[in-house]
């Protein structure tokens, strides 16, 4: 990818360094705890406190140190908006869901290094008046792109909390301008067996389809993302362009798509075609209709060693529940 | 020392170090943080994987008798059976005490309600069971009846490998999705089941030693 993210120029000076954008919760820990003992000590004499004080100072003042300004502090951790903590970029590019590769979670991300996301282009057509194919250059200059901290729950019952970077999915439908008769959005993702070593294996109707009503693809929450923690997407979670719907089960959100295409008809989806009765066409998070083998009561949040309780609709309720009033929510699981 | 080692034989230490190896792995594997960013998960799986290993080697004892005349197997099925049980154990106390804390509700919820955790809670059972007769005390007093309790080793295999394959994203009945692995423990369970049955044993045990013998003969043509 030759292009990366529009943002206002900055002096390089002023640039943060990736591993000290990724430290900082670390950083501000130990500042923490560097400030916390600064106080204590100072009780005990002027002398040490002093000391301890212009260490912290040559670490945070931007005025102090030899040119190169320190990071900006406010805002470095990242939360959802209820207020937790977003996972690390280490955990969520080590820990992947991705059998286009494999089935093993920590093998993804090495079988996925270095697979060739650019040149990429996205088909979009069906029942639109415009149909278009954009390339990825397209994409990132034409729609605005925005840091979402989404919560992302796994059908498996495990979690993270992720800062995606990406655009909402209605702002593309808008341009292709959906007919009438359009009813539902169809997505596709790559199928290239030399690249994706995982679709070698049978059992599995490739290529990955995956589908979304369209008022569902048209709500604010529906993004296409293209990137997290302010870097292009790791091959490892779907580069170079993904969909991300977090209040559904994680395997909603499709990986490396080529194709969107707007239906009147609800689209097969690759796992409610595998196992129709264990996945639905909606697979809404919902604490109170299980997977028939799994519950879906409790979840483990990555990086928590206990369980917490799921959220209905993944904690999204107050923006999303509408789309289904009415439903019978056991049915359409 | 000598009499001991001379008393340990080459399969005791392939039992022995196949059964321990995996343990030393997971520890150091968690002091230098080897395990996944979901450890309790990897814990959980790692040592599912191992029972379910252990429980299939339990069963490979008798047809290496039965098939090939090696006569040592049945001698340490019991310590093979054993390790089954530790890794089931280890692993049934990683879902209960680390993965659900210990939190009687959530574990009933999903006990009595999850066909996959019904399964392998059978087979626990069984298991423990068969662990706690496995004595030479118990072997003793039911007699008769101890050899008959302990074929329930043929329940146990089917069940942890169902448990298996209902636990992870699959139709292992419609062949599709994440299905390999215990679609090839089905089919070992099978062969190793099926191989007890006494026509099918006898008439591989006839083709062996056929084999065996024209080998043999075949050998000497070409040694002299």
């Amino acid at each position: 990818m030759t292009k990366k993210y529009k943002s206002v120029p900055v002096k390089s000076s002023e640039i943060t360094p990736k591993e000290v954008y990724l430290s900082r919760k670390e950083f501000l820990k130990s500042m923490g705890i560097v400030s916390a003992s600064a106080l204590l000590l100072a009780a005990c004499g002027p002398e040490v406190a002093e000391t301890l004080e212009s260490i912290t100072a040559s670490d945070t003042s931007p005025t102090a140190g030899s040119g190169e300004t320190p990071p900006v502090l406010s805002n470095d951790i990242l939360f959802d908006e209820l207020g937790d903590e977003a996972n690390t970029y280490k955990q969520i590019t080590t820990y992947n869901n991705y059998y286009e590769f494999t089935t093993d979670k920590q093998g993804v991300a090495i079988l996925a290094e270095g697979f060739p996301s650019d040149p990429w282009s996205v088909e979009v057509n069906g029942l639109v008046n415009n149909p278009k194919t954009y390339s990825m250059e397209d994409i990132l200059n034409t729609f605005t792109q925005e840091e979402r901290i989404y919560r992302m729950r796994c059908v498996e019952a495990w979690s993270m909390v992720i800062p995606w970077m990406g655009f909402p999915l209605a702002a593309l439908l808008s341009e292709v301008e959906p007919t009438t008769d359009a009813k539902y959005v169809r997505f596709e993702t790559l199928y290239n067996p030399t690249l994706m070593p995982g679709q070698k294996q049978t059992f599995y109707p490739w290529p990955y389809e995956e589908g979304l009503r369209l008022d569902e693809a048209m709500n604010d929450l529906t993004i296409l993302a293209t990137g997290l923690y302010g870097e292009l997407m790791p091959p490892q979670n779907g580069a170079p362009i993904r969909l991300v719907v977090p209040w559904k089960y994680g395997f909603k959100s499709i990986k490396s798509i080529i194709k969107i295409e707007l239906v009147a008809e609800e689209p097969t989806t690759t796992w409610s075609t595998i196992a129709p009765n264990e996945y639905g066409f909606y697979a809404n998070v919902n604490p109170e209709v299980d997977h028939p083998r799994w519950s879906q009561k409790s979840e483990r949040r990555i990086g928590e060693l206990g369980r917490r309780d799921t959220l209905m609709f993944n904690g999204y309720a107050e923006e999303i529940a509408h789309l289904y009033d009415g439903m019978d929510l056991r049915i359409n699981y | 020392m000598r009499q001991f080692i001379g008393r340990v034989t080459p399969l005791q230490v392939v039992i022995f170090l196949g059964a321990w190896i995996p343990v030393v792995l997971l520890v150091t594997d968690y002091y230098t943080g080897k395990l996944s960013i979901n450890p309790i998960q990897d814990v959980e799986q790692r040592t599912g994987r191992l029972a379910i290993l252990w429980v299939v080697f339990t069963l490979v004892c008798t047809p290496l008798n039965s098939l090939f005349g090696w006569r040592e197997p049945i001698k340490r099925r019991r310590a093979v059976g054993l390790y089954a049980f530790m890794f089931a154990s280890l692993h049934v106390l990683t879902f209960l005490a680390l993965d659900y804390g210990l939190d009687i509700e959530l574990i009933l919820d999903v006990l009595l309600e999850k066909k996959f955790i019904i399964v392998g809670a059978t087979a626990f059972l069984l298991l423990l069971l068969l662990a706690g007769t496995s004595f030479d005390y118990w072997k003793k007093r039911l007699k008769k009846n101890w050899k008959r309790l302990h074929w329930a080793v043929y329940a146990i295999a089917p069940l942890v490998v169902l448990h298996y394959a209902w636990a992870k994203k699959g139709d292992i009945f419609r062949l599709q999705g994440d299905i390999v692995q215990p679609l090839i423990y089905g089919i070992v369970v099978l062969v190793l089941l099926g191989v007890r049955i006494k026509p099918i044993k006898r008439t591989i045990a006839v083709f062996i030693t056929r084999l065996a013998a024209g080998i043999r003969k075949q050998m000497s043509v070409i040694t002299k």
